[in-house]
């Protein structure tokens, strides 16, 4: 019995020096946190896409906390709410920010875009681009393999029909999904009702024409007739500057090819 | 002196891997070495911690638990030493070396009383060491596991690249996977013995 006694004394003891040693070091050597710095690191999504410029969702509250200016509506996940919570920590005004939503810019799917060449290598667009830009006749638009629905933190991203579609109910605009497409036909654009370009493709018409039926041929219609001058074409494909953009989705019904989108409409 | 510790290093590192082939720290392999850099993080951390805990709990053995009679004592008095040291120097690493603490800060609170840690300081008392033969033969577990975190990293990387069938998807293969990179290091056994003839 006593030395049942003596091994809990003895290990209370080495406890109770260790329980002193620990909360002597937090006293003297613990670092206080910025409780600001907590409570907005909570708002944030925490993503860590690191859309707002700084390295992830830690670095962007540390630097709200302890550096004066740093504006709270950088954070393109975490949208109005998040711009509206930090604010009212900060005690600032909340700015506006626009939902943003990545978009796929091409229309090829299967029955559109024609095949070159049977790929058999590893099932990721990276491995398939780099055979001859993989299987699709058109080497600018989407491959299809999903690297971009893989880096998708919020399951967004679906592959319907050999190439990707993004669910704007779901994509929060950070642009994981742009960043590992080796094709780069992912951006990020404003999320409301505006008019997009399915295509990435920088061909001649007739060639474009000759290898997806669904593909920009350059032909010009939408920049003559933008009344505000907000698409150009560079190099046979169609682009529209968004900050010029008005929303009047005019390009939409003149394309002749229907490669201008209109993007959720019925989404508030 | 030095063959010795030369043939204990190399030992404790290929032939008794920890993860491989005396299966301790399976937890932290399995989770942790999905990418390259963090199966690095964490192995660093835990060559840290080895060191460490085997620094405090030698001389705690030699001079304190095995003088007074209480050796039965050992495994729950590392257990709490292990744990609690590993928090100060979490708290004193916060304070001094913000840049290390950030790159290895995240691990250190998981390996606070993982058995890898645990079961170095214990071997190194059941088998006899001295104090400097002990912190080789950590130094020697906490490459080891690094090159296994690393290793097993690589091959998953491939894996995940694979396409197995359905029923063998996530945990199966990786375990497959885990199974065979530890056979092959069975490959290993008796070649340090035969290399330092028989010095072990």
């Amino acid at each position: 019995m006593s030395q049942i006694l003596f091994a809990a004394g003895a290990l209370a003891a080495i406890g109770l020096v260790l329980a002193v040693i620990l909360t002597l070091a937090d006293r003297f050597m613990g670092i206080k946190t910025n409780e600001k710095e907590a409570k907005i690191r909570e708002c944030l999504p925490g993503a860590n896409c690191g859309m707002c410029g700084f390295s992830g969702c830690d670095g962007y509250a540390h630097a709200l906390a302890e550096t004066p200016g740093v504006k709270p509506n950088l954070c393109r996940p975490g949208g109005q709410i998040a711009t509206e919570k930090i604010a009212s920590i900060l005690g600032v005004r909340a700015e506006y920010v626009e939902p943003m939503v990545a978009f796929v810019h091409c229309g090829g799917d299967c029955g559109k875009n024609g095949k070159k060449e049977s790929y058999a290598g590893l099932s990721t667009c990276a491995g398939a681009k780099m055979l001859y830009g993989g299987e699709g006749a058109c080497v600018y638009g989407c491959i299809g393999y999903g690297d971009c629905r893989s880096a998708c933190n919020y399951q967004a991203i679906c592959i319907e029909n050999g190439i990707a579609h993004i669910d704007a109910r779901k994509c929060v605009g950070c642009g994981a999904c742009a960043e590992v497409c080796p094709s780069h036909v992912i951006s990020v654009i404003p999320k409301l009702a505006v008019p997009a370009v399915a295509c990435s493709n920088h061909e001649k018409g007739a060639v474009t024409r000759k290898k997806c039926s669904g593909g920009c041929i350059g032909c010009m219609k939408c920049q003559k007739n933008c009344p505000v001058g907000a698409i150009t074409v560079v190099n046979n494909c169609a682009q529209i500057d968004y900050e010029k953009c008005t929303r009047c989705r005019g390009c939409v019904e003149l394309c002749p090819v229907g490669c201008i989108e209109v993007l959720n409409t019925d989404l508030k | 002196m030095l063959k010795t510790l030369l043939s204990i290093l190399l030992a404790s590192v290929i032939v008794n891997n920890y993860v491989l082939s005396k299966f301790l720290g399976i937890c932290p392999f399995l989770g942790v070495s999905k990418k390259i850099d963090q199966a690095t993080g964490m192995g660093l951390a835990v060559i840290f911690v080895m060191l460490l805990a085997t620094a405090a709990t030698w001389p705690l053995q030699t001079y304190l638990l095995a003088p007074n009679g209480l050796e039965y004592l050992q495994t729950i008095v590392f257990i709490l030493v292990i744990a609690a040291l590993v928090q100060f120097v979490e708290i004193a690493l916060k304070k001094y070396a913000p840049a290390l603490h950030r790159s290895l800060g995240v691990y250190l609170p998981l390996i606070t009383t993982n058995c890898a840690v645990l079961g170095v300081t214990l071997n190194n008392i059941s088998d006899g060491y001295g104090f400097i033969e002990s912190m080789v033969s950590s130094l020697g577990c906490g490459l080891g596991f690094l090159l296994a975190m690393v290793l097993f990293a690589g091959v998953r990387s491939r894996v995940e690249k694979a396409i197995p069938p359905v029923a063998f998807r996530g945990i199966p293969i990786t375990l497959i996977s885990a199974s065979i990179v530890s056979l092959s290091f069975y490959g290993f056994a008796g070649v340090v013995d035969n290399l330092f003839g028989g010095a072990l």
